[in-house]
């Protein structure tokens, strides 16, 4: 079955917040990038496309047919989606796994697993 | 007849509900299969009687209905797994033509991406073949908030991908800790009053050993119900409850303490010389409690070990009692001032007690007081008043 690993960031360092990437250490940050690459290299994933942070979004409803625009993300922006990714797997833990391997779980953030509908 | 019928039939069910759930991969038409063999059973066995093989016959019979049911309704096959399997509509009596797959079952039931209280109305609906009924009356809730409890569980398990099967060696200790820790609260909410829940708690653990024969931990937890059990006569007397020094010892179970024995030396001898895991422990100190005079010291180094692996302060608490009676009760009020459980009743309760005994009389008053005021069940309430009122004036 097919799962979406939604990567909440939180409050997990990221190269787009140059001042929280300076305070890990090189080493930790070398371990980001290639627990990143394995992840995506690992059977079954499909990886998402990289965004741009939660700073640069723009919000958008309709009320009354009125298009209505405001600056940021729907929700808080430490609550904003940071990333997510597609795997295809046996079953809910296999995806468990994958998600605990993805640095922001154990930096701060938080990876929401949800089966997608299959037909 | 009626009886024994009922009793066949909760203690067939785990085992009928498993193998279905295997067979047809999915745990509603697993049930609505079970629950079709269980309806014939009772039309038939009074008539007929009951059959050699009662467990056999009824998987059988729901895996054949199962069978029919399905061919009627063809949309079902794909989602089912029956495909793999060959024209299995033979009448084969025998139970271990069947694979028994109850372990499969709770470790889906007790998976932690469900919620806990969904875990625990599973385990007992699946393996302990409670209806929705009983387990609502058995956690005070409504018939129909239990349903959708159930209802959303079973469909999380669908949707979400939810495993049928052991885990891995690699997740085993996480998951089956999760296991141990739903059949413990099912037997805590049956301490403490409700008995038909610690009996279906003990029911529990007694097939968690039978299937998990090599797990220390599985039998540190069985040791323990038995143990804790064996006393639930001497607990209450007239609807107050009674603590254990004054408990009437003639009342306690002692064929279920020397199971509880039995059971303790076979999780130690699992362990080989391993400190133990928490049930192990705990059961070691029931069972110590379970002699007089008590050894203290063995007990307070217990809970010592305990303390360390769970890093409970609550754990902390009881040794601190153990202490107290070892040495004195103001070593044990010197552990017990250092204890961050502000909100905990039992902590302000032993304190007033161990504050009494070295003759603090006004701030033990004060303490009682303090526990009343957090304390939330009745009968601990009266106890509590009862220490109160003793207190020298």
């Amino acid at each position: 079955m097919k799962f979406m690993l939604l990567i909440q960031q939180g409050t997990t360092p990221t190269p787009q917040d140059p001042d929280a990437w300076a305070q890990l250490s090189e080493e930790d940050q070398k371990a980001v990038y290639a627990d990143y690459q394995a992840i995506n290299e690992t059977p079954g994933v499909t990886p998402g496309v990289r965004m741009q942070p939660p700073e640069t979004a723009t919000t958008v409803r309709v009320r009354d047919g009125q298009t209505l625009t405001t600056d940021g993300p729907f929700v808080e922006m430490k609550e904003a989606l940071g990333g997510y990714l597609f795997f295809e797997a046996d079953d809910l833990d296999a995806a468990i796994e994958l998600a605990s391997r993805i640095p922001a779980a154990r930096m701060g953030g938080a990876i929401e697993v949800r089966p997608v509908v299959e037909w | 007849m009626v009886a024994t019928l009922e009793q066949v039939f909760r203690e067939e069910w785990g085992r009928v509900l498993a193998f279905l759930v295997g067979f047809l991969g999915d745990l509603d038409l697993a049930e609505e299969a079970a629950q079709d063999a269980f309806a014939i059973a009772a039309a038939r066995w009074p008539r007929d009687g009951t059959p050699t093989n009662p467990g056999a016959w009824l998987m059988t019979t729901a895996r054949n209905r199962a069978i029919n049911r399905i061919r009627r309704d063809h949309t079902l096959i794909a989602k089912t797994r029956l495909l793999e399997v060959s024209e299995a509509t033979e009448d084969t009596m025998n139970e271990t033509t069947f694979p028994d797959e109850r372990l499969e079952l709770v470790f889906t039931c007790c998976h932690p991406a469900l919620a806990t209280d969904a875990q625990v109305a599973l385990t007992l609906r699946t393996l302990g073949g409670l209806t929705t009924g009983e387990i609502a009356r058995a956690f005070l809730v409504g018939e129909p908030t239990m349903a959708q409890r159930l209802v959303r569980a079973k469909r999380k398990i669908k949707a979400a991908g939810i495993p049928f099967r052991v885990p891995p060696d690699h997740l085993l200790p996480d998951r089956l800790a999760a296991v141990l820790a739903v059949v413990y609260l099912i037997f805590n909410e049956g301490y403490g009053g409700r008995g038909e829940l610690a009996a279906d708690a003990l029911r529990l653990g007694r097939a968690l050993a039978e299937l998990m024969p090599d797990e220390p931990e599985v039998y540190g937890l069985l040791a323990l119900m038995l143990l804790h059990d064996s006393r639930r006569e001497a607990r209450y007397r007239g609807g107050e409850l009674v603590l254990l020094d004054e408990q009437d010892r003639s009342l306690w179970d002692r064929v279920q303490i020397d199971e509880g024995r039995v059971v303790l030396d076979r999780a130690l001898a699992l362990h080989g010389r391993g400190v133990g895991g928490v049930y192990v422990l705990q059961a070691a100190i029931a069972s110590l409690h379970a002699d007089e005079p008590r050894d203290w010291q063995e007990i307070a180094a217990l809970y010592g070990e305990l303390a360390r692996l769970t890093g409970s302060p609550v754990v902390e608490l009881n040794r601190a009692i153990a202490v107290a009676e070892e040495q004195g009760p103001a070593a044990g009020l010197a552990l017990v001032e250092r204890l961050p459980l502000e909100d905990f009743h039992y902590l302000h309760s032993t304190r007033g007690e161990l504050l009494r005994r070295v003759g603090r009389t006004a701030e033990a008053r004060t303490a009682y007081h303090h526990a009343l005021a957090l304390v939330h069940d009745d009968a601990e309430r009266r106890l509590l008043e009862r220490r109160l009122a003793e207190l020298p004036r």
